[in-house]
């Protein structure tokens, strides 16, 4: 089925020169196979397409049942030029939330709503 | 076995130190390693410094000692903290003066030689191209331009500090995270290539550096953020490192906030490119190996960080004029309030088009319904908001085109669409700044930093 990741994940993003970046963190561990499976950085890239203009980079991290997301140049060139009223992308994990993706109706930790 | 406890002071220029008062008080810390500067911080502080050579710092470093050095001197307890900003000495004149005054006594040291604006053209001359980190741009294209440019120090030079017996130590720019590692390294006796236990170390300040963030603030979730108790008297992070090299994350007793493995790992991500090479003047950190117990009840015990050697170059970042931000913002309400919005959008552009204004990009944003989520905002109810404001901004070179566009606002309230409410003043040129990433070589940077200690 078609879940949004906010049903099933939370997020933090903030800012580094021209970059916004997110990490993205799964409840539990079959919840982060999922992830780890599902959000690629094709996927994210295309969720982005109006904000970011460089490539997307992803590091899954076991440990944290987490993945690291760098969308380069997504901010205007920096958060001190930006003139978006988020110019700090602290807005951008939000924005990734709102991602579907698909997965199994059975998981743990699955809001629904 | 010996262990020391480092509490979060500030995370940004403005942050509140009320919650320190609880760490010092029922936290048993020993240190409070407080985070005055963000990466553009050191631009408001030039201008500071522009209108007054004693200013440059700041300027919340000195109430916030004024407010709890009594009570610091009594738990001894240090402060390590960047408020020295572009001007350390000035800095800890002001403390000095104010400690005099109040007959408090205190050995206080200064790290400074960390600003590089004035040797730009000498590194360049020892063979630092001083190029942009991440575009390559050469350094000539914004040269002239330059408001400040900064190395990130390393704890070494605080450690230096520390040993002159500093109970309070006021830097520039160093790594956010060295604020915290420092104390670590001076108090457990730890070697400057002990990579594993710098990492740890480096972790621990990363996880400090944003105060309340670390703690269950800003928790971003769906609903779950509603799970955080009592924002009002949120705690700030505490780590206690002792010789088995784990940390032991907590907050002081009866504050709110949250400290759990979802806290954390949330806080540990945070401003990070590849965690697998987290960078910083000491050592280079790979996250990938960490791993946080949590023991519940606001307890989490982190292990297994792995460290590799630091880089034989120093991070600067600087800042450069990059052109004005004129804003106008007007509301209208229901009904039709979206479509109003785009109305005095167009309309606003005629008038730019017919005055000819060197306007190089505009941004149009609808408060209330995307000027955050941008492109996924929801559409469902666009045409039904209750009220939508027009918010636009514009970049342009010239400062009296950036002040003029706000005030074409105003005239909309009586020759536009009905039912604004929202005329509140109209809001002046912006300075717009570059960013300038680049890497030197340390040695050209370390062989200028000075470290200066008066007993007050």
């Amino acid at each position: 089925m078609r879940v949004p990741l906010w049903k099933i994940a939370h997020a933090r993003s903030g800012d580094k020169a021209d970059r916004a970046d997110i990490g993205l963190f799964a409840w539990d561990a079959p919840t982060y196979a999922v992830l780890k499976r599902e959000v690629t950085p094709e996927r994210v890239a295309a969720h982005f397409r109006e904000l970011c203009q460089g490539p997307v980079e992803l590091w899954p991290l076991d440990n944290l049942l987490a993945l690291k997301i760098v969308l380069n140049r997504a901010l205007q060139g920096g958060a001190a030029r930006s003139l978006r009223m988020d110019n700090l992308g602290k807005v951008v994990a939000a924005q990734l939330l709102r991602m579907e993706i698909e997965a199994p109706a059975d998981l743990p930790r699955l809001r629904a709503s | 076995m010996k262990s020391v406890r480092v509490g979060a002071g500030l995370g940004f220029y403005g942050d509140s130190w009320r919650p320190v008062r609880a760490s010092i008080e029922r936290g048993g810390v020993h240190y409070i390693a407080s985070d005055h500067l963000s990466e553009l911080t050191l631009a408001i502080l030039q201008k500071d410094r522009q209108k007054d050579a004693s200013a440059g710092y700041a300027r919340d470093g000195l109430p916030m000692l004024a407010e709890l050095w009594p009570l610091a001197a009594k738990h001894g307890v240090k402060f390590i903290l960047n408020a020295g900003g572009l001007n350390p000495q000035g800095a800890r004149e002001a403390i000095a003066r104010t400690f005099r005054d109040k007959g408090w006594k205190a050995t206080i040291a200064t790290v400074s030689g960390d600003s590089v604006i004035e040797h730009l053209d000498a590194l360049r001359a020892a063979g630092e191209p001083l190029a942009h980190m991440d575009t390559g741009a050469g350094l000539d294209t914004v040269r002239s331009r330059m408001l400040f440019a900064n190395a990130y120090l390393g704890a070494q030079p605080i450690v230096r500090a520390l040993e002159q017996g500093a109970d309070i130590v006021l830097t520039g720019r160093v790594a956010d995270a060295a604020l915290s590692l420092a104390p670590l390294v001076y108090e457990l006796g730890w070697q400057w290539d002990d990579w594993d236990k710098l990492a740890l170390g480096l972790t621990v300040g990363h996880l400090l550096e944003c105060s309340g963030q670390g703690s269950g603030g800003n928790f971003g979730s769906a609903a779950e953020w509603a799970d955080i108790p009592d924002y009002a008297h949120l705690g700030y992070p505490i780590a206690e490192v002792g010789a088995d090299a784990s940390a032991l994350f907590s907050k002081a007793p009866g504050t709110g906030g949250r400290i759990s493995f979802d806290t954390l790992r949330q806080q540990l991500l945070y401003e990070v490119h590849n965690p697998h090479a987290y960078f910083s003047p000491d050592v280079v950190l790979d996250m990938g190996t960490l791993n946080f117990d949590d023991q519940g009840n606001d307890r989490v015990r982190l292990t297994g960080a792995r460290g590799a050697a630091r880089p034989a170059t120093l991070k600067i970042v600087g800042g450069y004029h990059d052109g004005w931000m004129g804003t106008g913002i007007i509301g209208f309400s229901w009904p039709q309030a979206y479509a109003k919005c785009e109305k005095a959008a167009a309309t606003i552009k005629t008038l730019v088009a017919e005055r000819g204004w060197p306007i190089e990009e505009t941004n149009i944003e609808y408060i209330g319904y995307n000027s955050l989520l941008g492109a996924q905002a929801d559409p469902t109810y666009r045409d039904q908001l209750n009220e939508c404001f027009l918010r636009m901004t514009i970049r342009t070179q010239e400062r009296k085109v950036a002040d003029a566009y706000g005030r074409l606002f105003p005239w909309l309230g009586l020759s536009g669409p009905p039912y604004v409410g929202s005329m509140k003043g109209v809001q002046s040129a912006k300075e717009l700044l570059g960013i300038w990433p680049t890497l030197v070589r340390r040695e050209l940077v370390e062989a200028k930093i000075e470290i200066a200690v008066e007993k007050v």
